[in-house]
Parts: structure tokens; C-alpha cells; sequence
């Protein structure tokens, strides 16, 4: 008796570490993150990093501004959103409500495949077909752009959004689709007037695990948006060339000296990277936890 | 209920702990290296260490491993970190050989002089930056001048140097590359890139765009030039010349570059005979196919 209990108890132990683990990962990338972040912050002030206008990392005059990139992100990751989430939500509507069964058995894991295709192929793909395409068609310079970004990141985040917003079309209940329609309203009325609204919550987390995917993304962004630190403007910044945190990280943390106020700034743009990545979550997370309740 | 919670706490502690101390522990650990390595880089000894220039790395490597495969139970360990960082760990006697794609400054000198090394130069192979452009660009040579304009974004349209009237797209590599810092120092001369030039992670992501886009200007490494795109004559105050390895070698070309190895003192032991099998005639041939120019003529 006892010896079966002490070896749950163990068993219980060997799990309860194992998870607790994870955390402690997380808990270690975020303090050595911080921690070299932080030590920007003896030669820079942080409003100068926070508001500075020019990334000028190995001049004699280093500067380390972080708006050009910050803005870049923000560009490319909206325009992703915008190209993604009419598409993926239609998608979705068109899945759950309007396919044969059939048809929605086929097509679901096809979308679930394009989450599994390595970013450096979407890369690949975006410098090799999309790029020329965007220069010719918009007779631009380079083809290399926030747009282009925003195409190939838009492609990447629509599994996500497709099969989260799904999920939550799917799970509103019956009686609401089968109440409207006795009241007498069209199929697409029925849609748009109550599946949409009571699956909206859903649809908003999916938006925001998207946006959180897209943010994050670096091998698409360092291989099609072009790099250049500067500030875009909106909305003709689409049509320029720009440079996120990410590929700014990935681009330079290569060969930057160690301990260096170079190696320092990556860090510091690191850590604002995985702030806003954790706010987005967070918010997801709660929307998620509000809809579950509207629906039960 | 109380005991599993007790033991949920003590768990966390632990965990809590280990971090606490991995965190504690990364602060030494470069010191520790770095007094590791000076111990084992002594001549004589049966394995030498090169740190430097990543240009000269590819070159570097390819000898060593084509060295040790003669010399069995000689081991050669190259390392990369750049120019800077290969003579820093020279002056602090961590290794053997620092590998450089510029010469040493005055004030490392000095430094290496306070630490008591002596550096000595050998010059071991020659590199070439070549300017590219699309080849439908009739542009197809430049001076100095024309090509910093183009850089620091003084000139931004192809029509002022004698091209077609089309915007001009800047294309640099990231700053961890030793081309950039070269490009910089000597086309540049101080100034700042235009801030809205492409930065590529590769060569290859240079070629790429080029090739496809008559509006861009790069520059890459000589090694690396094909028919996808145009090598420009460049003329640096002494009339323009191709990037020719004829011009290359004879340093007509202005975008040339010696690439160096420095010891400390003449070299003896294992140290002398990686030079001597640098310079042999197998190990010119070796520069020549890793892509770079060898300096025995």
C-alpha cells in the first residue's frame, strides 16, 4: 500500500518537473534576454533607444534607434493582416458552413499542410516569383518590399487563422444557425448576422495568434523586404523596401563582438520583440477565455 | 494535500535554484577560455590555433584541413570573429597565427608591444571586391567618387553617371561582414551607407537581385563573379581597371586587398610549417580554388 502510493507520488514528481521545466525555460531566455538588453542601457538612454530615428550600428557614432525597425514590423505585420484575415476567415465561413462535408474533409488538410512548409521555402519562393513580380507590376525600383513581406507572411499566418476561426464557427451552437433560420433569414444573412458575431471572439484570437506569428517571423522577412533602416511612411512605405526587429537580430548577431554595445542593442531590440509577442499572446489568450464562456 | 503541496514547493526551489546558479555561472566563462587557450598555443606543440578575419576563413580552413590530412596528429583549429578580434587575441597570446584582411593599426602595435608580442607580417593570398550591376546596365565603369556618391546617397539616379534614367537601388551586405567594413573604410571614407540601401545576408541574395533588377548596384567578393551580372571597371585615381586576377595581383585594380597572417615573432615549430605549406605551391593552388589569389607569382 504504502509502496504504491510513494511510487504515484514519484511518478507524480518526475511529471511535475518535467513541466515545470518548460517554464524554467522560458523563465532563462527571458532573464539572459533582459539582462544583456539592460546593459544597453549604461552607454544609451532608453528614450534615446526608444525614440532615436536612425540604426546606425558600427558607424563611430553609433546609433541605436530602434523606431525604423519597430515601424518596420509594425508595417509588414499589418499588411499581412490585412491580406490574411479577409482571406482566412472567408475561408473558414466557407469551410464550416457553406462546403460538403466532402469538399471541407479535402481542403482542411491541405491548409493545415502550408503551416508545415519551412519558412525559408516561402523565402525562397517570395524572392524567386514574388519579388520580380512586384517590381514589374508596380514599376518599382526593387521588388524587394514591405508589401512583398506582407504577401508571403500573409500566406504563412493563414493556417492559423483559418483553422482557430473554424474551430470557433464550428463550435457555435446549433440552435442559434437553426433559430435564424426558421425566423425566416437567408443562409448568408444567418452568417453574417449570427454565426459571425457569436464565433467573433474566436475570430479575434485567431487574428491575434496570426499577427503574433507574423511579428515573430524572420527567414521570409530577411530574404524579400530588403533591409533598408529606414522609417516607412504610410501607406506608400508598402511600396519601399523596410527592416524588422527580427531580420535586424538575424542579420547582425552573427559576427557582432561580444559584449559590445552593438551585442547589446540586438539584445535590447530582442527584448522588446518578445515583449510584444508575449502582449499579443496574452490578449489572444484572454479573448479566448471570454468567448469560451458566450458560447457555454 | 499539505505534503504534495510542500513537495510542489521544494521542487520549484530546486528548479528556481539551478537557474539561479547556470545565470551566475556565464559571467566567467569567457575569462576562463580565453586562459585555456594561451596554455595550449605554444610553438612547438603539436597543434596550433588560427582567430580572425572571416574573409580570410574559407581560405584558412581549406589549408588546414588539406594540412592535417598530410600531418596526421597535427591538429590546426581555425576560428572566425573578424580582423579585430584575431589580433586582439594575438596581442593577449591566446593564439598562434591571427588572420587579418587589413594590416594591423598603430595602436594595436603599441598594444602588442606593452604585452611583449612581437607581430610579424606575411602576406598569404590576395582578394578582390568586385562592383556589380545588372547587364543590361550600360554603365561599366565608375570612379571612386561616382561609386561613394552612390553609397551615402548623394547620387541616386543611374542618369547622372551616364546610364539610363532609372532610380539607383543600393545593395549592401549586413554588418558582420568583412567585406562591408572593407567597402566602408575605403569607398566610404567615413561616410555612412544611404540609409535606405538594401542589406542582403549573402552574396548569394546579392547575385539574386541584381541579376533580376537592372535598377541595382552590389559588390561581392571577385570569387563569386558570373555572367548573371557585370563586374564594373573601377577607377581609383589611377585610371580604371578591370577585376581582372592579372589586376587583382598586381594591385591595379583598387578594390585589392592583401589578406595576412600574424605571429608573434618569426615563426618556429608547427606554427613555421603551416606557413611554409600556405605558401608552397600546393597551397597556392589551394587559394586559387577556394576563390581568392595566391601571392606567389
Amino acid at each position: 500500500m504504502f509502496s504504491r502510493n510513494s511510487k504515484e507520488k514519484g511518478i507524480e514528481s518526475v511529471l511535475f518537473v518535467i513541466s515545470t521545466l518548460t517554464v524554467a525555460i522560458l523563465f532563462l531566455i527571458c532573464l539572459f534576454l533582459f539582462r544583456d538588453g539592460l546593459l544597453l542601457f549604461k552607454e544609451t538612454s532608453l528614450l534615446d533607444f526608444l525614440t532615436g530615428k536612425f540604426w546606425y550600428p558600427t558607424s563611430v557614432n553609433e546609433q541605436f534607434g530602434l523606431v525604423p525597425l519597430f515601424l518596420g514590423s509594425l508595417l509588414v505585420t499589418v499588411g499581412a493582416i490585412l491580406f490574411s484575415v479577409p482571406l482566412g476567415v472567408a475561408s473558414a465561413i466557407y469551410i464550416s458552413e457553406i462546403a460538403h462535408p466532402k469538399v471541407a474533409d479535402f481542403l482542411k488538410p491541405f491548409i493545415e499542410i502550408l503551416a508545415g512548409v519551412p519558412s525559408v521555402v516561402y523565402g525562397f519562393f517570395g524572392l524567386v516569383v514574388l519579388v520580380p513580380l512586384m517590381q514589374e507590376t508596380f514599376n518599382l525600383p526593387t521588388g524587394q518590399t514591405a508589401l512583398t513581406g506582407s504577401i508571403m507572411l500573409g500566406i504563412m499566418a493563414l493556417p492559423t487563422i483559418v483553422t482557430i476561426s473554424e474551430d470557433a464557427i464550428s463550435s457555435v451552437p446549433g440552435t442559434l444557425r437553426q433559430g435564424s433560420l426558421a425566423l425566416g433569414a437567408t443562409r448568408w444573412q444567418t452568417i453574417y448576422k449570427v454565426i459571425i458575431p457569436a464565433a467573433i471572439s474566436g475570430i479575434s484570437a485567431a487574428v491575434m495568434l496570426g499577427v503574433g506569428r507574423a511579428i515573430g517571423e524572420t527567414m521570409v522577412v530577411l530574404m524579400v523586404t530588403g533591409n533598408a533602416a529606414i522609417i516607412p511612411s504610410f501607406p506608400g512605405g508598402f511600396l519601399d523596401p523596410v527592416r524588422t526587429m527580427t531580420a535586424t537580430i538575424a542579420l547582425e548577431m552573427g559576427e557582432v563582438p561580444q559584449g559590445s554595445d552593438h551585442f547589446h542593442a540586438l539584445f535590447a531590440v530582442g527584448s522588446v520583440l518578445f515583449i510584444i509577442t508575449f502582449l499579443v499572446n496574452l490578449v489572444a489568450d484572454s479573448i479566448k477565455k471570454k468567448y469560451r464562456f458566450k458560447v457555454s | 494535500m499539505v505534503d504534495s503541496l510542500k513537495n510542489h514547493i521544494i521542487f520549484t526551489l530546486l528548479v528556481l535554484g539551478l537557474v539561479l546558479l547556470g545565470a551566475g555561472c556565464t559571467g566567467n566563462e569567457n575569462s576562463k577560455d580565453s586562459a585555456k587557450e594561451a596554455s595550449s598555443g605554444r610553438a612547438g606543440s603539436q597543434e596550433i590555433s588560427l582567430k580572425g578575419s572571416d574573409t580570410v576563413l574559407p581560405l584558412a580552413q581549406a589549408e588546414a584541413e588539406e594540412f592535417m590530412n598530410e600531418n596526421p596528429g597535427k591538429s590546426v583549429t581555425v576560428a572566425g570573429g573578424g580582423s579585430g578580434v584575431g589580433i586582439t587575441a594575438l596581442i593577449d597570446g591566446e593564439v598562434d597565427i591571427a588572420t587579418a584582411s587589413r594590416e594591423m593599426k598603430n595602436e594595436e602595435m603599441e598594444n602588442a608591444g606593452v604585452n611583449g608580442i612581437i607581430p610579424v607580417e606575411h602576406a598569404v593570398a590576395y582578394d578582390g571586391i568586385s562592383v556589380i550591376v545588372n547587364p543590361q546596365n550600360p554603365v561599366s565603369e565608375l570612379t571612386f567618387g561616382q561609386l561613394r556618391g552612390i553609397y551615402n546617397g548623394s547620387i541616386t539616379s543611374w542618369k547622372e553617371i551616364g546610364g539610363d534614367n532609372r532610380p539607383i537601388v543600393a545593395i549592401s551586405r549586413d554588418s558582420s561582414s568583412g567585406t562591408y567594413e572593407y567597402f566602408k573604410e575605403e569607398v566610404l571614407l567615413g561616410d555612412e551607407f544611404r540609409p535606405d540601401a538594401l542589406t542582403q545576408p549573402a552574396t548569394g541574395g546579392i547575385m539574386g537581385e541584381i541579376s533580376q533588377n537592372p535598377n541595382a548596384i552590389g559588390y561581392i567578393g571577385v570569387a563569386y563573379l558570373d555572367e548573371s551580372v557585370k563586374g564594373l571597371n573601377l577607377d581609383g585615381g589611377n585610371g580604371s581597371a578591370a577585376p581582372s586576377p592579372e589586376n587583382i595581383t598586381s594591385g591595379v585594380y583598387p578594390l585589392s586587398r592583401p589578406l595576412y597572417f600574424y605571429t608573434n615573432g618569426e615563426p618556429s615549430g608547427l606554427t613555421k610549417e603551416f606557413i611554409n605549406f600556405v605558401m608552397s605551391e600546393k597551397g597556392q593552388n589551394l587559394i586559387s580554388e577556394v576563390g581568392y589569389f595566391p601571392i606567389n607569382n
